[in-house]
C-alpha cells in the first residue's frame, strides 16, 4: 500500500480525483454515468495513440508523425468507403491499422537503417504523409453524405451497452500492458531505453527495437485514424493537426520520462484520461473553450516540475540512507 | 608492491600510445593515397557545398519553369516570406548544437504579438511596441531556460508545455477576436525597404543577426563553450564551463529573437490572431537540421543554415510561382530533409569501402 502511494502515477491519480470532485461540486452532472461515458469516448483516440507514442518515447525517441498517419489512414479508408461502398465497413479497421503499420515501418526504417534521429525522421514523414493526404483527394474533403452509414457507425456501434470505440481501447490497453510486461520484445524496449549500451551488450538488436516501436506506433495511429474520421464524419488534410503533441503531453503527464527508459502503460492511461477530464470539465462548468490550451500547457508544466521534484527528493532519500 | 604494478601499467600505456601513433600514421597514409581527385571530391562532399549545389539547382530549375522567377526585385520580395523564420533559426543553431531543442518559439511569437496588440489597442507608439515585443520574448525564453537548467528537465518536455501555455494564453485572451489597431508607422518594420528602396528592412536585420551569430559562434569563448557542451556536457562541466548559465542565456536569447520575429511578423501582417505563426517551430528546426546542424548536438555552423534558409525559401517561392499547393511543398521539404541527411552518409560509406578495398589487397 505504501509502495503504491510512492509511485509517480499517484500524483496524477490524486489530482485527477481532486479535479473530478471539484468539478462535480459545481456541476453535479459531471460524474453522471452518461457524462463519464462521453469523456471516455472522447479520450479513446488520445489513449490509443499515446500508448504508441509511449513506446517510442521509452527508447528515448519521439514520433511526431502519428497525427499525419491518422489523417492518412482516415482519408484512405474514407475514399475506399466512398468508391467501394460494397466492402464491409468493419474491414476498414484492420485495413487502416495495416496502412498505419506500413507508414510507421517507413519512419522506423529511416531511424533503424538510415540512422536518422527519431525526431528528424518523424518530422520528415509527418510532412510527407500529410502532403500525400492532400494529394490523395486533390485537397477536397470527404463529407458524411459520401460515406456509408455502416462506416459512420463504426465507433458508436454498441456492444453490451458500451460503444465499440471503448471496447477497442480496452483491448489495446490490455494488449499494450501484456506486450510491455510479459513479452521479451516489450522488456527489450525497456532495456534499450534504460541503458542502450548495456542492452546492446545483452544482445538486444537496436534495429529490431526501433522497427518494433515505430511500427506499433504507426499501427495504433492508423487504427485511430479510421475511428476518428468515422466518428467526426469528415476526412480532410487537416485531420488531427497538432494531435501528435497532445499524445506526447499525455505521456509526460503520465510520468513517462522524455529521456527514455521509464514509464508505464497505467501512467499513460491516467495522463490521457486527465486531459479528457479537463476538456470535458471546461465545457461542463461553462468555461470558454478558448482556455483549454492554456490550461493544458499549465498542467503539463506543473506535472513535469512536480515529477522532477518528487524524483529528486526520492533520490536524496536514497543517498541519505546509503552507509558511508 | 603497488609501485612496480604502476610502472607496469605505465608501460602498457606507453604501448597503447605507440599503437595510437601507428594508427595516426596509417590514417596519414590513407590521406596521402587519396590523391588530388579524391581531395577535390572531398571538398564537394562538405555539407555546405552540397547544399549550395542544391541551391543552384533549385535556382536554375525555377528559372526554367517560370521566366519571371529570376528577377532581383521578385527575389528580394520573396525573402519577406522566410526572414522571420530565419531570424529565429540563428539562435536555434546554438540551442541544437548544445543538444537541446526549443519547440515553443512559434508560441512565443503569439505571446509577444498578443502583448503588442494589447499595447497597440491602448494607443502605444511604435518604439514602445517594439520594446514590449522584445521584452515579452526575452521573459518567455528566460522562463523556459530557468525550468530547463535549474530543474534539469529535458528541453523538449519543458518546451512542449510552454508551447501550449504561451499560445494558450493568446487563445484565452483573444478567443476568436483579433487585434488590428497599430500605429501607421509600425508597418515599416515588416513591410518597409532600405538601401535605395529595394532591400527589405527585415532582410538587413537578418544579415546583422546572422553576422552576430557567426561571430559569437566562431570567435568568442561562448561559442567554443557551446560546442564543448554539445560534444560532452559532463566533460565541459568538469573543465569549468558554466554549462547551465550558457544554456540559460541561449534560451533567453532564443526568446528575445522570437520576440523580434514577432515584431516583424505582426508589423508585416498588421494584425494579431491566436494562430499567428502556427507550425513554424517545425519549419525552423527543419531548416537548421538541413543546414547541417547535428540534432544530437556538437556540430554545425551558421553558413550551412543560411544556405538552407535560402534553398528552402526560394524553392517554396518557385513552387508558389507555378501554383504548387503548400501541402505538396511539404512533401518536397520532407523528402529533401531525408535525402540531404542520407545522401552524404551513403557517399561517405561508399568512399570508405572503396578506400579499404584499395589498401587491403
Amino acid at each position: 500500500m505504501k509502495r503504491l502511494f510512492k509511485r509517480k502515477e499517484m500524483t496524477v491519480v490524486i489530482s485527477l480525483m481532486a479535479l473530478c470532485l471539484l468539478v462535480s461540486l459545481r456541476a453535479p452532472g459531471f460524474l453522471a454515468p452518461k457524462n463519464i461515458d462521453s469523456i471516455l469516448n472522447d479520450t479513446c483516440a488520445l489513449i490509443i495513440v499515446a500508448l504508441g507514442q509511449f513506446m517510442v518515447i521509452l527508447i528515448g525517441g519521439i514520433d511526431l508523425s502519428v497525427a499525419s498517419t491518422m489523417a492518412f489512414t482516415g482519408m484512405a479508408t474514407a475514399l475506399i468507403n466512398q468508391y467501394n461502398p460494397g466492402i464491409p465497413a468493419w474491414l476498414l479497421l484492420p485495413a487502416g491499422a495495416a496502412i498505419g503499420a506500413v507508414l510507421g515501418m517507413a519512419t522506423g526504417s529511416l531511424v533503424a537503417y538510415g540512422g536518422l534521429p527519431p525526431i528528424i525522421a518523424s518530422i520528415a514523414t509527418m510532412s510527407v504523409y500529410r502532403g500525400i493526404v492532400f494529394v490523395m483527394n486533390k485537397g477536397a474533403w470527404v463529407t458524411p453524405h459520401e460515406m456509408t452509414a455502416d462506416y459512420l457507425a463504426i465507433p458508436s456501434a454498441p456492444f453490451l451497452g458500451v460503444s465499440s470505440m471503448i471496447w477497442i481501447t480496452v483491448a489495446v490497453i490490455a494488449a499494450a500492458a501484456v506486450f510491455m510486461r510479459l513479452t521479451s520484445s516489450g522488456r527489450e524496449v525497456y532495456a534499450f531505453g534504460g541503458n542502450k549500451t548495456a542492452a546492446l551488450f545483452a544482445g538486444v538488436s537496436e534495429r529490431k527495437v526501433e522497427m518494433v516501436v515505430f511500427t506499433i506506433s504507426g499501427l495504433l495511429a492508423g487504427l485511430v485514424g479510421v475511428l476518428w474520421v468515422s466518428r467526426y464524419g469528415m476526412a480532410h488534410s487537416e485531420t488531427a493537426a497538432g494531435f501528435e503533441l497532445q499524445t506526447v503531453a499525455a505521456c509526460v503527464l503520465g510520468g513517462v520520462s522524455m529521456a527514455g527508459g521509464s514509464g508505464t502503460v497505467l501512467g499513460v492511461l491516467i495522463g490521457a484520461l486527465f486531459f479528457g477530464a479537463i476538456n470535458n470539465a471546461l465545457t461542463v462548468v461553462n468555461f470558454s473553450p478558448f482556455y483549454q490550451m492554456a490550461i493544458q500547457g499549465f498542467v503539463i508544466l506543473f506535472a513535469i516540475v512536480s515529477n522532477t521534484l518528487i524524483d529528486r527528493k526520492n533520490q536524496m532519500r536514497l543517498v541519505a540512507r546509503r552507509k558511508i | 608492491m603497488s609501485a612496480p604494478d604502476k610502472n607496469n601499467a605505465d608501460g602498457a600505456d606507453l604501448g597503447d600510445v605507440s599503437q595510437g601513433v601507428a594508427l595516426v600514421d596509417e590514417s596519414r597514409l590513407i590521406q596521402g593515397r587519396l590523391g588530388r581527385g579524391a581531395r577535390f571530391l572531398g571538398f564537394f562532399l562538405t555539407w555546405e557545398s552540397l547544399l549550395f549545389i542544391l541551391f543552384l539547382a533549385v535556382m536554375v530549375l525555377n528559372s526554367f519553369l517560370s521566366p519571371v522567377f529570376l528577377d532581383p526585385t521578385n527575389l528580394l520580395d520573396a525573402s519577406f516570406n522566410f526572414t522571420e523564420k530565419a531570424i529565429i533559426a540563428m539562435p536555434m543553431i546554438f540551442v541544437i548544437i548544445c543538444g537541446d531543442i526549443d519547440i515553443s518559439v512559434a508560441s512565443i511569437i503569439a505571446l509577444s504579438s498578443l502583448f503588442m496588440g494589447m499595447a497597440g489597442q491602448a494607443g502605444a507608439a511604435t518604439p514602445t511596441l517594439v520594446c514590449i515585443g522584445l521584452v515579452v520574448g526575452l521573459l518567455a525564453g528566460f522562463f523556459n531556460g530557468l525550468l530547463i537548467t535549474r530543474l534539469d528537465i529535458p528541453a523538449i518536455a519543458v518546451t512542449i508545455g510552454s508551447m501550449s501555455l504561451f499560445r494558450g494564453i493568446a487563445n484565452a485572451v483573444l478567443g476568436d477576436k483579433a487585434y488590428t489597431k497599430y500605429p501607421s508607422d509600425f508597418g515599416f518594420l515588416g513591410q518597409g525597404y532600405a538601401i535605395g528602396g529595394v532591400v527589405p528592412f527585415q532582410l538587413l536585420v537578418l544579415v546583422a543577426v546572422a553576422g552576430a551569430a557567426a561571430l559569437v559562434l566562431n570567435r568568442t569563448v561562448v561559442g567554443r563553450y557551446v560546442y564543448a557542451i554539445g560534444n560532452n556536457k559532463t566533460a565541459a562541466k568538469f573543465t569549468g564551463v558554466p554549462v547551465e548559465n550558457v544554456r540559460l542565456g541561449i534560451f533567453a536569447v532564443t526568446g528575445l529573437l522570437s520576440g523580434l520575429a514577432a515584431v516583424f511578423l505582426t508589423s508585416r501582417i498588421g494584425s494579431t490572431r491566436p494562430n499567428i505563426a502556427s507550425g513554424w517551430e517545425l519549419d525552423i528546426i527543419t531548416t537548421v537540421v538541413l543546414g547541417g546542424v547535428a540534432i544530437a548536438g556538437g556540430k554545425g555552423n551558421v553558413a550551412g543554415v543560411i544556405i538552407a534558409i535560402f534553398l528552402l525559401g526560394f524553392m517554396k517561392f518557385g513552387m508558389g510561382v507555378i501554383n504548387v499547393p503548400g501541402k505538396v511543398m511539404n512533401i518536397v521539404t520532407g523528402v529533401l530533409l531525408v535525402v540531404a541527411i542520407l545522401l552524404p552518409r551513403a557517399v561517405e560509406a561508399a568512399r570508405k569501402k572503396a578506400l579499404l578495398n584499395r589498401i587491403v589487397p
